[in-house]
């Protein structure tokens, strides 16, 4: 299919280059026939007129818009309190990396529980600048989410209180591993990464702030339940 | 939407009484001021291995006496960058990699994966594979609720629960080795339809197994809903009210048991889950004892569903004639040249799908479980992300844990029915 085949020295050669980015746009650029038919498009438009780059339509009904990457804080604030959007539901946060030195997508799905609608957003990033505001002041969701898409592709959440690494160890060095430069094997050698997973380190294995557990004392107040549930029912 | 509140006529927090029966009596909070003790925090590492983690998780726990104070989950100790792996896979090899993420539940995690492709490449599957596929996916939701019902009963003491739903989920393994092979890595579906057509008898053997259950559940039902020691355990431990589920991303059993009627299956439907009769448990409390017993009802809705599904099983195909997927019968290969072109082309490089992205949702065992697939055009995906109902499920435990006791940590990590393989992926 590619050159794998034709250099034949390395088994694994193809498997470390990646795929291969094809040369075609991320995604189909016009609106379609369906992007009328979402009333948040219009409504997105006519509030934040520039800030609204473009929206698209893929596979069949799904209705994306992709946004400028330095308002996307304000924009999803509207759409989560604004009584006609009500987008109240953060269902996912990811990214997408396209390669070939392509801009970063942020993608977040929003879905409004009261007019069971959802709707995509997109925010695109240069490599050169992976930063975006956090949205975890509005959602407690993208808490672990954005930690994970800083984790995997390296983008700096901008007002995220616990920005640190989830699912690839603390002492990590080898880069960002969901990135299309990244190799499938790793960057270190099986030697060097076995080495670092048997760390005798306790840095490794804690946080600073777990470290300091312990040394304050502070109080925490029990959680009830509201008055009245707690009756006892009559048989 | 049809929806059915699930609650017991027990008080909250009751013990037993002088006849043995349950009466109220206050567990908590003693009504008398704090002793000072004067001790120190500790710090308390449970994990990564340890059996009531239900995983590889850790939890770092700073306790004052037996208070949990602050607890910081570590996680990702079985990832295996299934979303990296899937990116030097063609589509179809990525099916066996979908079902080790929740293999408490695989046929769901391998349905959601092919649907999502299919809604990308826009294929409609035939009517015996929708139901096919339905049958499937609640029978893996009982099985789930199953692991869940066993391995929490024991976390609080309770062993015979256990025994009596690893008996059933025993069934439903049967079940799955007559489907696909395997018992745990089903790798059942495939773009376009299945694997296989489901083997003769084998719809009526679901029927046994669907005939069988509701005893077993009774039999829980009698050990664990009006047990004194259990409520003592789940009542108003964990609580989250409605509007904290929401913004923390709940979804599935636990969002339902804080009271928000939120169901993939009713409120976006997909494989016609609106023309089947069922209702969605809704509890009150959003405590441990309401996850419970949304999950108990769940698995008698998911019953319904099945018989449902069984009678209405149509004949036909059970894969779509589509050339974009579709391999061309052994005779046409050996007869025609075009066949034979297009039997290689699809083997050698696979399936191609359209340039764009698509997101797909289902009602996972656990909660609302999205595939995002991002194509290029090729044959392999630019991205394909999961997005795990456990992963935003478990984020929520050091606000639902802290101020309670160690022992109620325990419960609430097991009321989250978390499976760490699709946490970490």
């Amino acid at each position: 299919m590619s050159d794998d085949s034709a250099s034949g020295s390395n088994a694994f050669e193809g498997v470390e280059s990646g795929p291969l980015p094809s040369d075609a746009a991320p995604a189909a650029r016009a609106g379609g026939a369906g992007s009328e038919a979402h009333p948040s498009i219009p409504a997105l438009i006519e509030r934040f007129g520039d800030a609204v780059l473009h929206h698209e339509v893929t596979a069949g009904d799904q209705v994306s818009v992709i946004v400028d990457a330095g308002r996307v804080r304000e924009i999803l604030e509207w759409l989560k309190t604004h009584a006609d959007q009500h987008y109240e539901f953060l269902s996912d946060l990811t990214a997408v990396d396209f390669g070939g030195g392509r801009p970063l997508q942020v993608v977040y799905q929003l879905w409004s529980l009261a007019h069971r609608r959802n709707l995509r957003v997109k925010a695109e990033l240069p490599l050169s600048g992976l930063q975006i505001d956090s949205v975890e002041p509005l959602w407690k969701t993208a808490d672990w989410l954005e930690r994970e898409v800083y984790d995997l592709f390296g983008i700096e959440f901008v007002g995220h209180p616990d920005l640190r690494r989830i699912l690839m160890p603390e002492n990590y060095a080898e880069g960002h591993p969901l990135r299309k430069d990244f190799p499938l094997r790793g960057r270190f050698s099986r030697a060097e990464q076995t080495r670092r997973a048997l760390s005798p380190n306790v840095e490794d294995f804690y946080t600073p702030l777990e470290m300091e557990l312990g040394r304050e004392p502070q109080t925490i107040e029990l959680p009830t339940r509201g008055a009245g549930a707690a009756t006892p029912a009559e048989d | 939407m049809a929806t059915k509140t699930v609650e017991f006529a027990v008080g909250r927090n009751p013990e037993l009484g002088e006849q043995g029966g349950v009466s109220y009596a206050p567990l908590h909070p003693v009504d008398m001021p704090e002793p000072d003790l004067g001790s120190e925090h500790m710090l308390l590492n449970i994990g990564p291995q340890h059996p009531a983690t239900h995983g590889v998780l850790r939890l770092v726990c700073e306790l004052d006496g037996e208070t949990v104070l602050k607890v910081i989950p570590h996680i990702g100790y079985l990832h295996s960058g299934f979303e990296k792996l899937g990116e030097y896979r063609t589509w179809n090899q990525i099916v066996p990699l979908t079902d080790r993420m929740d293999y408490l539940a695989p046929l769901i995690y391998n349905c959601a994966y092919v649907m999502s492709v299919e809604k990308l490449m826009g294929i409609e599957v035939t009517e015996r594979c929708k139901v096919v596929r339905v049958i499937m996916m609640e029978l893996d939701r009982i099985f789930g609720h199953l692991l869940w019902l066993g391995t929490t009963a024991i976390d609080v003491g309770a062993f015979t629960p256990f025994l009596y739903a690893f008996q059933q989920r025993e069934k439903i393994y049967t079940l799955h080795e007559a489907l696909t092979g395997a018992r745990i890595t089903t790798s059942a579906t495939r773009v376009g339809g299945m694997m296989a057509d489901i083997p003769e008898g084998w719809a009526e053997a679901v029927r046994d197994f669907a005939n069988g259950l509701p005893a077993t559940l009774d039999e829980v039902n009698n050990l664990l809903t009006t047990n004194a020691i259990h409520l003592g355990r789940t009542q108003d431990i964990g609580i989250i009210s409605a509007e904290d589920a929401i913004n923390y991303g709940f979804t599935g059993p636990n969002l339902r048991a804080s009271g928000v009627p939120y169901d993939v299956r009713k409120d976006r439907p997909y494989y016609d889950y609106e023309t089947y009769d069922f209702d969605v448990p809704l509890g009150e409390h959003g405590d441990c004892y309401d996850r419970y017993l949304v999950r108990m009802e769940e698995m008698v809705q998911s019953l319904r569903i099945l018989h449902q599904a069984l009678d209405r099983l149509p004949g036909g195909p059970i894969n779509v004639e589509d050339p974009r997927v579709s391999l061309p019968s052994k005779t046409d290969c050996m007869n025609d040249m075009e066949s034979m072109i297009h039997h290689f082309k699809l083997i050698t490089e696979g399936i191609q799908a359209p340039v764009g992205d698509s997101w797909f949702s289902v009602e996972a065992s656990k909660g609302e479980l999205g595939m995002y697939v991002v194509s290029d055009g090729g044959s392999k995906p630019v991205r394909w992300r999961i997005r795990p109902p456990s992963f935003v499920n478990l984020s929520v435990i050091p606000k639902l844990a802290e101020g309670h006791l160690m022992s109620d940590l325990i419960m609430i990590n097991a009321s989250l029915d978390i499976v760490l393989g699709e946490i970490d992926r």
